[in-house]
């Protein structure tokens, strides 16, 4: 990824909060976004991710804490001085203008040349393929023209750092898959910071260099896709990041390197240290593990090490992968093992008695 | 024997004819030869409208009806901007009973406004104008436009007054170059209905005007001479279809204010 980590971050943080009457919608939130970085806040609705992009757009002034952007405060600075430019949820493209005065919005403003402005506004578009549409007017635009008109209406100003509010939800699938990619071959190519806000948690995975998982108006995790789908700090971000199963388990003993865990359903697992994001000292444990950690077989259990009997108990299908809801014999405890497809796959049937097994260095620990 | 349904029709059909029947005896005598206004009429003719054409009062009474009208449309559409956008962008206190209070005119007999202003006015010692008449006016003026300009600004997206800041425009910036064009259509249908109603305005522009009377107060005065009827119906048959056209033209722009629950409020 990008060795920014020397680099001053563009964005930082400091202990924002800010409240609507009786509602903490962002309770003391410190981070630091690294220049050139896309950067994700994912959390359910509700959880103050908007809230957050909106303070570093100054659309919303914090109760306390500092933002700073580009090393510079920026709490008493309005939103049309600040070096960031946001696309709106839904845009916001203006109904009066056509495409060309709308992307030319900013630099009318900035008192750029009649001939320079065009220019730059032809530029803009075709960066982002909207090429010979100048005079379209905004009412005949679609969706995802309206996403790439407000995109181009930002960057023409060569922010700081882009700000992007759900730029995507409003489209169909496709589209949005479509526009994930464009969406990030775009900051490649113009090494602006973005910030997305997303509540869709596949969105942040593919799009992101890091991504601040938030509930509650708090940050709980912030991190690369791939560590924050291995080693998800909390239970919460666990669940949220993909799908995991979860199993209660008593702590044996504890050495140097190794805690050893008997669970009910699972029986004695020994997982290492550093499967822990925080140290457990005794008594019982949640372990997880994602569904695609999960092995089904004929094979008798004895045959494998790590592996109970279960029964499948309900298929979900899903073109190019299966998921399966398999019930544990032993407890009647519930899990889901996914299986991508490929030329040697089995076949489950509903009902199937099989052995489900695992590494113990697949799972992940919380206390 | 009529059926439920019939019936219904038949009564609009009846109240539409009492009310509007009476304004169809203007052109009617309008356009009749004779000097007396009674059945049977005998014949077509222009000449009332000729006699229009030398009335110096008359044209006198007009200039004043259209700057009064022109000054209140202006002053009431102003206000009801401001009120309108104080209404759908800002939480205050009191913006409840501020509302209504501003809109108690609607509900007000003219008479009693026309009354009432004229006894502010004497205690201040103001001599009566043209003046005093738009200050009645843009008083009456004020909750139409107001209402007109709440639909406009109800439909109106906040974001994109933010995205305008966002992109480096100031308040004002913003205010001129995306509040106003997008909500002229609302704008022009407040000027144009404020407008007639200025122009049709009788009982505050009685109380309110010095020497220089409006067309309506001319036209009261000039039914104390019989030989001036028919000239009146004239001039009456124009401000009918000129109103007529004009709140025709208001409700196209209203129209075209993009529409949601609120613009039908009017």
């Amino acid at each position: 990824m990008n060795n920014n980590t020397q680099q001053l971050p563009i964005v930082q943080l400091k202990n924002v909060e800010k409240s609507f009457g009786a509602v903490k919608a962002v309770d003391s939130v410190s981070l630091n976004i690294g220049q050139g970085d896309f950067f994700s806040l994912l959390g359910p609705s509700g959880c103050g991710k908007t809230t957050l992009l909106r303070l570093i757009a100054g659309f919303e002034k914090p109760e306390a804490g500092q933002i700073i952007i580009d090393s510079k405060e920026m709490i008493d600075v309005e939103p049309n001085h600040r070096p960031t430019n946001m696309v709106f949820q839904n845009y916001a493209i203006f109904p009066h203008l056509n495409v060309e005065e709308n992307v030319g919005y900013g630099l009318t403003k900035q008192g750029v040349g009649k001939h320079k402005k065009l220019e730059m506004v032809n530029d803009i578009l075709g960066l982002v393929g909207l090429t010979g549409l100048n005079a379209r007017s905004a009412s005949a635009l679609s969706g995802g023209q309206r996403q790439r008109v407000a995109l181009a209406r930002a960057l023409i100003l060569k922010p700081k750092v882009l700000l992007l509010d759900e730029p995507l939800s409003a489209l169909d699938k496709k589209l949005r898959e479509q526009m994930q990619i464009e969406l990030r071959e775009l900051q490649k190519a113009v090494g602006i910071t973005f910030i997305l806000v997303t509540h869709d948690q596949e969105e942040a995975l593919t799009m992101s260099d890091k991504i601040a998982v938030m509930f509650d108006g708090g940050v709980s995790q912030i991190a690369s896709p791939k560590e924050l789908y291995d080693h998800p700090t909390s239970k919460q971000v666990a669940s949220f990041i993909g799908n995991m199963n979860f199993f209660k388990a008593d702590i044996v003993s504890i050495d140097k390197k190794n805690i050893e865990l008997n669970s009910v359903t699972l029986g004695q697992v020994v997982l290492s240290k550093v499967q822990f994001p925080i140290e457990p000292k005794s008594g019982s444990v949640e372990i997880g593990i994602r569904p695609e950690m999960l092995a089904m077989s004929k094979k008798s259990t004895n045959s494998i090490k790590n592996s109970c009997e279960a029964r499948i108990d309900e298929i979900s299908f899903f073109g190019d992968s299966t998921w399966y809801k398999v019930k544990f014999l032993l407890t009647d405890e519930i899990s889901i093992v996914s299986e991508m497809h490929s030329q040697e796959r089995v076949e489950w049937k509903l009902g199937d008695k099989v052995t489900v097994s695992w590494r113990p260095a697949s799972f992940v620990g919380f206390i | 024997m009529l059926n439920n349904k019939n019936f219904l029709k038949l009564f609009v059909l009846i109240a539409l004819i009492f009310f509007y029947s009476p304004a169809l005896l203007l052109p009617i005598f309008a356009f009749n030869e004779s000097q007396i206004i009674s059945f049977p009429v005998e014949g077509f003719s222009l000449r009332w409208f000729e006699v229009l054409l030398s009335e110096k009062t008359l044209h006198g009474a007009l200039k004043n009806s259209l700057f009064v009208a022109l000054s209140s449309a202006a002053f009431g559409t102003f206000l009801g901007v401001l009120t309108a956008r104080a209404n759908s962008r800002y939480e205050f206190f009191g913006k409840k009973p501020t509302l209504s209070f501003i809109l108690i005119p609607l509900v007000i007999p003219e008479l009693i406004i026309g009354v009432a202003l004229l006894i502010v006015l004497m205690q201040l010692g103001l001599s009566l104008s043209l003046w005093t008449v738009i200050l009645g006016h843009t008083l009456l003026i004020m909750p139409f436009s107001t209402l007109v300009m709440m639909s406009a600004f109800n439909n109106f997206d906040q974001s994109v007054e933010e995205a305008s800041m966002d992109l480096g425009e100031t308040a004002f910036g913003t205010f001129r170059r995306i509040i106003i064009p997008m909500v002229s259509p609302g704008l022009i249908a407040s000027f144009i209905i404020g407008f007639t109603i200025s122009l049709d305005e009788f009982m505050i522009a009685f109380f309110l005007t010095g020497t220089e009377p409006t067309l309506p107060v001319y036209i009261w005065a000039q039914f104390r001479f019989p030989v001036k009827l028919p000239s009146v119906m004239a001039l009456g048959t124009i401000m009918l279809i000129f109103s007529l056209v004009l709140l025709t033209l208001s409700e196209y722009f209203r129209r075209k204010i993009p529409k949601t629950e609120s613009s039908r409020i009017v």
